[in-house]
C-alpha cells in the first residue's frame, strides 16, 4: 500500500499525576490512505481527541506525555522529530480543525491574516501572490466576497462561516492529512450539512487523508470509510463502514447502536450500559475494561486483558467473543450475542387527551436599546405568534435550530419570562393575567428540566434539600417526616441510592445530575414538565436512560411533557406530537409519525434530510440549505424562510402565509399549501 | 465606534459633575463651623464674618452650590487662604511635578511588570515564575512611605549616588520614581502574569500553534494582544493607586507637587485648597480612566467595529 | 504548608492585638539615658527619639492597625455587600442610581479620599474608620453587583423560583452563598491595605496622634533619624510589611483554593 498516508502503532499518552501515570491513551493503532476517512468514534473521555492532539504533538496540559508509540506520515516518525522539525509538519503535511469554530480563531486578527500567516509560514508567498493564494482559499471554503471577507474579524461571521475559516486555514499547507476533532458538533444541523459536504468535496478534489473524530454516529454513516471506535482509551473494534454499520462487533459497539433512540423503538425502552465508564487508575486494568459494564461478560474477561482479534477482513474487534480459543464459551462468536432490546410492546398510541395546556399566538419581544438613555431602537421577536396545545399524558416536541426561540417559548409559558401578548391557558387557567402569589402557588402544577445539569443546581446545598425544597416552599408535604420519606422515594424513582441526598451535585456524574433535576421537578406533583434539551449535553448511553426515565414517570405519573430538542431522533422515539419553529413562528405541527415521515413545510424537509442516517444503505439527498439563519431582529419580510428556501416564489416575500390544515391535521405555513 | 465613544464621554462627564458635587460637600462634613475650623477659636467674630461672607458660607446652600459650579465652569478655583493667591496659579506651578513624577512611575513599572509578567507565564511553574511573582508580592506589600525612606538610606545616605529630596535634576527624580513604580509594577506583573495564562490556554492560540508557528510567535503575536486588553483596563484602574500614592511620595521626597500641596492645605486648615487640589487629581484620573477606555476601544475590534445604528 | 508561616504572622499580630492591654507595656515611658539606643540595649528592639522601648510601641501600634483594618473591612463588606447585592438583585431605575453613584466614588483615587476625609473630619480613631469605610465599600458593592448580574439568571435560581421559593428565600439561600467566596477573598487583600492605608493615614500625620502609637507615624519620626539609628524605620517598617504580606499571602492560597473549586464545578 503505497498510498498510505498515516501509520500509527501503540500510541500511548498518560497523565502523570501524584498518584501516578493515567494511561488516557492506551496502545492505539490505526492507517489511513490517502482519500480514506477514518472515523475514531468514541463518548466522552475515551481519549478520542487526546489521541489526535497526540499526533500533532499537541498536548492540552504540562501534565500530559507521550510515552509510547510510532507515528509514522509518509516516512517520518514524528514522535521522534525534535520540536522545531515539527512545526513545519504542522499546518503544513497535517492540518487540524477543532470543535469549537467560535473560540479556535483569534478575536483581533482578520481572518485574511490569520489564513495568510499559515500560508507565509509553510510557502514562500508575498503581497500580491500572498494575498490572491488567500482569496483562493477562502473560494475553496465556499466563502462568499472571498475579497471582502478576508478583511473582516472573526466575530462578524456565523459559526459555520468560522469553521468554513478553520478549513480555509487548514488548507493553506495542502495537507496530506486532515485531523476534524468534532467539527460540526457545535453547528447546528442544516450548517452542519453544508460543513460535511465541504469536506466531502475538497478531499475528492485534494485526495487528502481525513481523520474525523467524533461522538455522533450520524457523522460517521455519512463520512467515514473505516471506523475506529473507542472506549476507555483503547480501539475496541476496527471495520469498514459499511460492515460495521451492517453488523457491529463489539458488545460496547451494539449497545451503541441499540441506545439510539429512533422512531422503531417508539415505546420501549431503550438499550443501556449499566454503570460507568470506568475510571483512569494507575493501577492499570487487569481484564476487559468493558466488563464490568457488559451483559455477556464471562469470568475470563474479568481476569484477561483481550487483544484485537481479526474478525473478518478488514476487521478486528478486541474481545474473547471473537478469539478462536475462548469462542466456545459463546457459542458462535458474534451471532451468540443476545440483541440487547427485546421489543417489549408499551401502552397505545392515543392517552386519554383532555387539554391540559393551550397556547394561543404567544409573543415575546425584546427591545432593544441604545446608548444612555437607552432608547428603543426596534424588537427582537424572540417568539412570533406560537400556538400550541397538549393534552394530559401527552408529549409535544418543539423542535428548531439554535435561536429559533424555542427556549423562549418554554419560559414565557413558565411565566419566567412575560409574554407581550397572547395567553396561555393551563388546567382553564389563564396564567399570564396570574400575578405575585396566586402564580407563586400554582407553580406546583408545571415543572422544567435545564439542559445543563450543572448550573441548574445550587452548588453549595444537599441533594435531598435541593429535592425538597419546592416541597417547603409550596407547602406540598409539611411534615419533616413524611417529606423525608417522599425524598427517598422520589430518588428510588430516578434510580439514584437513597445516600444521594446526603451529598453535593459536584459528586455525581452528568446523568445522574439531570436525575436528581427529574426528582426535584417531580417533587411537587406537576401536571407538565417541560424538558428543555434534557439531553443534549449528555452522551448517548446516558441519553438512552434519561429517555427511558421520562418514558417510565410518563406512564407511572400521566405527566405531560413539552419537550424541546433540537434532535430529531429524540422526537421521533419519544414524543406523541410535533411542532417546528423557524425564526419565532412554527411552520409546521402534527402528529409525528405524519410530519417526520412526510414532511411538507421546505423548512422541515431540508431539516429532516440534512440529519445524517445512520442505515449505511439508505443515504438520502441532503436538500442543502443556502446560508445562515437570520438575525430574528431583522427577519426577512414575508415568509421568514424564503431566503433559504430552494422552492422559494415570487409571493413569498411579500407576507407571512397563512397557516393552512392539512388532510391528516397537521397544519403548515406555507404558500405551497394554500388556506382552504 | 462612534456610538461608544458618545456614550463614553456623556457618562464621563456624568462622573465629573458627581466628582465635582462630592468635593463641594467635603467642606461641610468639617466637625463643628468651618471657619472657627479655619481661623482657629480665639478668632475675633468679625474676622470670621468675614471669611464666612468670601466664601460664599452665609448663603444658602443650594446658591453656594450654583455658585461653585459657575465658577468651576470658568477654572476659577478660588483663593488660598493662606497665601491669598488664586489656587488656579498655585496648581499650574505644582501640577508639571505630580505629573513627571507620576508619568516617570508609569514608564518604570511598565518597563518591569511587562517582560517580568511575560516571563513568568510563559515559564510558569518554574524557579523563574516563582521568583518573579515572590518579587510581586513582596512589592505589593511595601508601602511608598517604607520603600522611599530606604531608598533614602541606601543610595543617599550610604552610597552617596542620589539627592535625598527636592526636584532639581534629572537624579533628584530617579528615587521617587523607583518608589512610586515598584508598587505599580507588582501588581501589574500579577495582572499581566494571569491575563497572558489565560489566554494561552484559548482555544485561538491551539489554533496557531496547529499552524506551526513557533512558540514567540504564539506568544508574542496572537497571546500578548489578546491577552493585553485586559490590563489596559487594569492598567487604568490602578492609576488611582499610582496617583494617591504619589502624594505620599512627594512627602516623602518633598517633591513640590500637588500632593505635597494637599497635605500642607490640610494641616493649615486651607480648606478651599485641599477641594481644589483633591478635584484636580479625581479629574485627572477621570480623564485618563477615559481614555485608557477609548484606547481599549480601539484595540479590540469587536468594539472599534460594532455598528452605529 | 507554604500557609504555616503566614497564619503564624497572622496569629501573632492578633495576639498583640488582643492581649496587649493585659501586657506591661508602657508605650509612652522615657528613659533619656537610651535615647536612639539600637536593639538589645536594655529593650529588645532598642529606643526612639524619646528614648521610648519601640518593642512596646509597636505592640500597641498592632492593636491600633489591627482593629482598624477588622472594623473598616466589616463595615465595609457588609454595606458594599448589601447595597451592591440589592442593586443587581432589584434592578431598574434602583440600580442605574447606584452604579452611577458607584462610578463616583470610584473615579477618587482610594487613598487621597481618605486622606482629604481625615485631613477634614479631624484626627482620632473614629474618624479614621470613617473615612476609609467611606472609600473602602465601593469595591465590595461592584464586586457583590457583578457576583450576583452572573448568577441571577443561572438556571438554579429559575429552578428556585420555579419551585414557589419567594425572593427573601433566593436571596438567602440560592444567591447569597455562592456570592461569598470571592468577597471572602477580597476582603482578606482589603484588610491588608486597610492596614496600610491606616499607617499610611498616620505617616501624614492625619491619624492616630501622639503620643499614642501607629506603625505610619513610628515611620515617620524615624525617617528623621535614619542615619543614625535606622533601626527606627526598620522595626516598625518590618512589622507592618510582614503583617501585609502574610494577609496577602493567605489571600492568595484562598483565591486558589475557590478557583480550583470553581474549576471541578465546572
Amino acid at each position: 500500500m503505497n498510498d498510505l498516508v498515516l501509520k500509527v502503532e501503540g500510541l500511548t499518552t498518560c497523565f502523570d499525576t501524584a498518584s501516578g501515570s493515567l494511561y488516557a491513551v492506551d496502545g492505539v493503532g490505526f492507517e489511513i490512505c490517502r482519500g480514506e476517512t477514518l472515523a475514531l468514534l468514541g463518548e466522552s473521555g475515551c481519549g478520542k481527541s487526546l489521541t489526535a492532539f497526540s499526533l500533532m504533538r499537541l498536548l492540552p496540559t504540562r501534565q500530559a506525555r507521550i510515552a509510547a508509540g510510532r507515528v509514522v506520515l509518509g516516512g517520518d516518525d514524528l514522535l521522534a522529530l525534535p520540536e522545531l522539525r515539527m512545526r513545519d509538519i504542522r499546518g503544513n503535511r497535517m492540518a487540524m480543525i477543532f470543535q469549537e469554530p467560535m473560540t479556535s480563531l483569534n478575536p483581533v486578527m482578520t481572518v485574511g491574516e490569520q489564513i495568510a500567516e499559515a500560508v507565509v509560514r509553510h510557502g514562500k508567498l508575498r503581497g500580491r501572490a500572498l494575498a490572491s493564494r488567500v482569496i483562493e482559499l477562502l473560494d475553496a471554503v465556499g466563502i462568499p466576497d472571498a475579497a471582502q471577507r478576508s478583511n473582516e474579524y472573526p466575530h462578524m461571521l456565523s459559526g459555520g462561516m468560522k469553521q468554513r475559516i478553520m478549513i480555509a486555514m487548514a488548507l493553506a499547507g495542502e495537507p496530506d492529512l486532515l485531523i476534524a476533532d468534532e467539527p460540526t458538533t457545535a453547528l447546528d444541523v442544516t450548517i452542519q450539512a453544508q460543513v460535511l459536504e465541504l469536506m466531502r468535496d475538497l478531499q475528492r478534489s485534494k485526495g487528502m487523508a481525513i481523520l474525523l473524530i467524533t461522538h455522533d454516529l450520524g457523522v460517521v454513516a455519512e463520512m467515514a470509510d473505516r471506523v475506529a471506535v473507542m472506549y476507555a482509551g483503547q480501539i475496541v473494534e476496527q471495520a469498514e463502514s459499511r460492515d460495521f454499520f451492517a453488523s457491529p462487533c463489539h458488545p460496547y459497539s451494539r449497545k451503541l447502536f441499540d441506545s439510539l433512540p429512533t422512531i422503531a423503538k417508539r415505546h420501549q425502552p431503550l438499550a443501556i450500559i449499566k454503570g460507568n465508564v470506568p475510571p483512569l487508575t494507575a493501577a492499570g486494568y487487569s481484564g476487559c475494561r468493558f466488563a464490568t459494564r457488559c451483559d455477556m461478560a464471562k469470568a475470563l474477561c474479568e481476569g484477561e486483558i483481550p487483544q484485537l482479534q481479526d474478525a473478518g477482513p478488514g476487521r478486528a474487534v478486541r474481545c474473547f467473543a471473537y478469539d478462536d480459543r475462548y469462542r466456545g464459551q459463546w457459542g458462535d462468536g458474534a451471532s451468540a450475542i443476545i440483541p440487547a432490546a427485546a421489543a417489549r410492546p408499551q401502552q397505545q398510541e392515543s392517552g386519554a387527551d383532555g387539554g391540559l395546556l393551550a397556547v394561543r399566538d404567544l409573543k415575546v419581544y425584546f427591545k432593544i436599546q441604545k446608548g444612555l438613555f437607552k432608547r428603543t431602537v426596534g424588537h427582537i421577536k424572540a417568539v412570533d405568534g406560537v400556538s400550541i396545545s397538549i393534552g394530559r399524558g401527552r408529549t409535544l416536541a418543539l423542535v428548531g435550530e439554535s435561536g429559533c426561540g424555542k427556549t423562549t417559548v418554554a419560559k414565557a409559558i413558565l411565566q419566567l419570562q412575560r409574554p407581550t401578548s397572547g395567553s396561555v391557558l393551563f388546567n382553564d387557567v389563564e396564567l399570564t393575567t396570574l400575578g405575585g402569589e396566586a402564580l407563586r402557588r400554582s407553580r406546583a402544577d408545571f415543572q422544567i428540566i435545564f439542559q445543563d445539569p450543572y448550573s441548574s443546581m445550587n452548588p453549595r446545598m444537599l441533594v435531598g434539600d435541593i429535592i425538597q425544597e419546592g416541597m417547603i416552599a409550596l407547602g406540598v408535604e409539611p411534615d419533616p417526616k413524611r417529606r423525608a420519606l417522599k425524598v427517598d422515594e422520589l430518588l428510588q424513582q430516578v434510580g439514584l441510592p437513597p445516600e444521594a441526598k446526603g451529598r453535593y451535585p459536584h459528586e455525581f456524574s452528568g446523568g445522574q445530575r439531570q436525575r436528581v433535576c427529574i426528582a426535584r421537578a417531580l417533587a411537587v406533583n406537576p401536571k407538565l414538565i417541560i424538558c428543555d434539551e434534557p439531553t443534549s449535553a449528555l452522551d448517548i448511553s446516558v441519553q438512552a436512560q434519561i429517555l427511558n426515565l421520562l418514558q417510565q414517570l410518563q406512564r407511572t405519573t400521566g405527566v405531560s411533557y413539552l419537550f424541546i430538542t433540537h434532535n430529531l431522533s429524540v422526537v421521533a422515539y419519544l414524543a406523541d406530537e410535533v411542532a417546528v419553529m423557524y425564526l419565532g413562528r412554527i411552520v409546521e405541527q402534527g402528529r409525528v409519525s405524519d410530519v417526520l415521515t412526510a414532511p411538507r413545510h421546505p423548512y422541515t424537509q431540508a431539516l429532516i434530510s440534512a440529519i445524517p442516517v445512520i442505515d449505511a444503505g439508505t443515504r438520502r439527498e441532503t436538500i442543502r440549505l443556502e446560508g445562515d439563519l437570520p438575525s430574528p431582529a431583522n427577519p426577512p419580510t414575508g415568509c421568514h424562510f424564503h431566503v433559504r428556501c430552494p422552492q422559494a416564489r415570487p409571493e413569498c416575500s411579500l407576507q407571512y402565509p397563512e397557516a393552512a390544515i392539512l388532510e391528516d391535521g397537521r397544519m403548515v405555513r406555507c404558500v405551497l399549501y394554500p388556506r382552504r | 465606534m462612534l456610538h461608544f465613544l458618545a456614550s463614553r464621554l456623556l457618562s464621563a462627564l456624568l462622573v465629573i459633575f458627581g466628582v465635582s458635587t462630592v468635593v463641594f460637600l467635603l467642606i461641610h462634613i468639617v466637625p463643628g463651623d468651618p471657619v472657627e475650623v479655619m481661623l482657629g477659636e480665639a478668632s475675633q467674630a468679625a474676622d470670621r464674618e468675614a471669611l464666612r461672607h468670601a466664601l460664599g458660607l452665609d448663603l444658602p446652600l443650594w446658591t453656594q452650590l450654583m455658585n461653585y459650579y459657575g465658577h468651576l465652569l470658568q477654572f476659577d478655583l478660588g483663593t488660598s487662604l493662606q497665601s491669598k493667591r488664586p489656587i488656579g496659579d498655585m496648581m499650574l506651578e505644582a501640577l508639571p511635578a505630580t505629573a513627571q513624577l507620576a508619568l516617570a512611575g508609569m514608564v518604570v513599572a511598565m518597563l518591569v511588570a511587562f517582560p517580568l509578567g511575560i516571563l513568568a507565564a510563559v515559564r510558569k511553574d518554574t524557579p523563574l515564575d516563582s521568583g518573579a511573582m515572590a518579587f510581586s508580592m513582596l512589592g505589593i506589600s511595601i508601602p511608598h512611605f517604607w520603600m522611599g525612606p530606604l531608598l533614602i538610606l541606601f543610595f543617599s545616605l550610604w552610597l552617596g549616588w542620589l539627592p535625598v529630596s527636592g526636584r532639581d535634576d534629572w537624579a533628584s527624580l530617579v528615587l521617587p520614581a523607583l518608589t512610586l513604580g515598584t508598587g505599580l509594577a507588582a501588581i501589574l506583573s500579577r495582572m499581566v502574569r494571569a491575563s497572558l495564562l489565560e489566554v494561552l490556554g484559548e482555544d485561538f492560540v491551539r489554533t496557531a500553534r496547529a499552524k506551526g508557528l513557533s512558540e514567540s510567535r504564539v506568544v508574542l503575536r496572537h497571546a500578548l494582544r489578546n491577552a493585553l486588553l485586559p490590563v489596559i483596563t487594569v492598567l487604568g484602574l490602578q492609576l488611582g493607586t499610582l496617583l494617591g500614592g504619589a502624594v505620599i511620595t512627594e512627602i516623602v521626597f518633598s517633591w513640590p507637587g500637588v500632593g505635597q500641596m494637599t497635605i500642607d492645605a490640610i494641616n493649615r486648615r486651607d480648606y478651599p485648597v485641599v477641594q481644589a487640589c483633591v478635584l484636580l487629581i479625581s479629574l485627572s484620573y477621570v480623564g485618563i480612566n477615559t481614555l485608557t477606555d477609548l484606547v481599549y476601544a480601539w484595540l479590540d475590534p469587536r468594539i472599534r467595529l460594532a455598528e452605529d445604528s | 504548608m507554604r500557609i504555616w508561616g503566614p497564619t503564624a504572622i497572622v496569629v501573632v499580630w492578633l495576639l498583640m492585638a488582643v492581649l496587649g492591654p493585659w501586657l506591661p507595656l508602657a508605650p509612652n515611658h522615657i528613659e533619656l539615658e537610651h535615647i536612639l539606643a539600637g536593639p538589645g540595649s536594655g529593650a529588645l528592639l532598642g529606643f526612639d527619639d524619646l528614648g521610648r522601648s519601640l518593642w512596646d510601641r509597636v505592640v500597641v501600634g498592632a492593636q491600633f492597625s489591627f482593629f482598624v483594618s477588622l472594623l473598616v473591612v466589616s463595615i465595609s463588606l457588609s454595606a458594599g455587600t448589601l447595597i451592591g447585592a440589592s442593586s443587581a438583585y432589584l434592578g431598574g431605575w434602583v440600580d442605574h442610581v447606584i452604579v452611577r453613584i458607584i462610578d463616583i466614588f470610584l473615579a477618587f483615587p482610594g487613598i487621597l479620599l481618605a486622606i482629604a476625609l481625615a485631613g477634614l473630619l479631624g484626627p482620632g480613631l473614629s474618624n479614621i474608620v470613617i473615612a476609609l469605610s467611606i472609600v473602602g465599600w465601593v469595591g465590595f458593592a461592584r464586586l457583590a453587583r457583578a457576583q450576583v448580574l452572573s448568577l441571577r439568571h443561572r438556571e438554579h435560581v429559575q429552578a428556585a423560583q420555579m419551585l414557589g421559593a419567594g425572593p427573601l428565600r433566593i436571596i438567602v439561600r440560592h444567591l447569597l452563598p455562592l456570592i461569598m467566596a470571592p468577597l471572602i477573598v477580597e476582603a482578606t487583600f482589603a484588610i491588608a491595605g486597610i492596614v496600610i492605608a491606616e499607617a499610611g493615614l498616620s505617616f501624614l500625620g492625619l491619624g492616630i496622634q501622639p503620643p499614642t502609637p501607629s506603625w505610619g507615624s513610628m515611620i515617620r519620626d524615624g525617617s528623621r533619624y535614619m542615619l543614625v539609628s535606622p533601626h527606627m524605620v526598620l522595626v516598625p517598617g518590618i512589622a507592618l510589611i510582614l503583617v501585609v504580606l502574610a494577609v496577602n499571602l493567605l489571600g492568595d492560597r484562598l483565591r486558589d483554593r475557590m478557583d480550583i473549586r470553581l474549576r471541578e464545578r465546572k
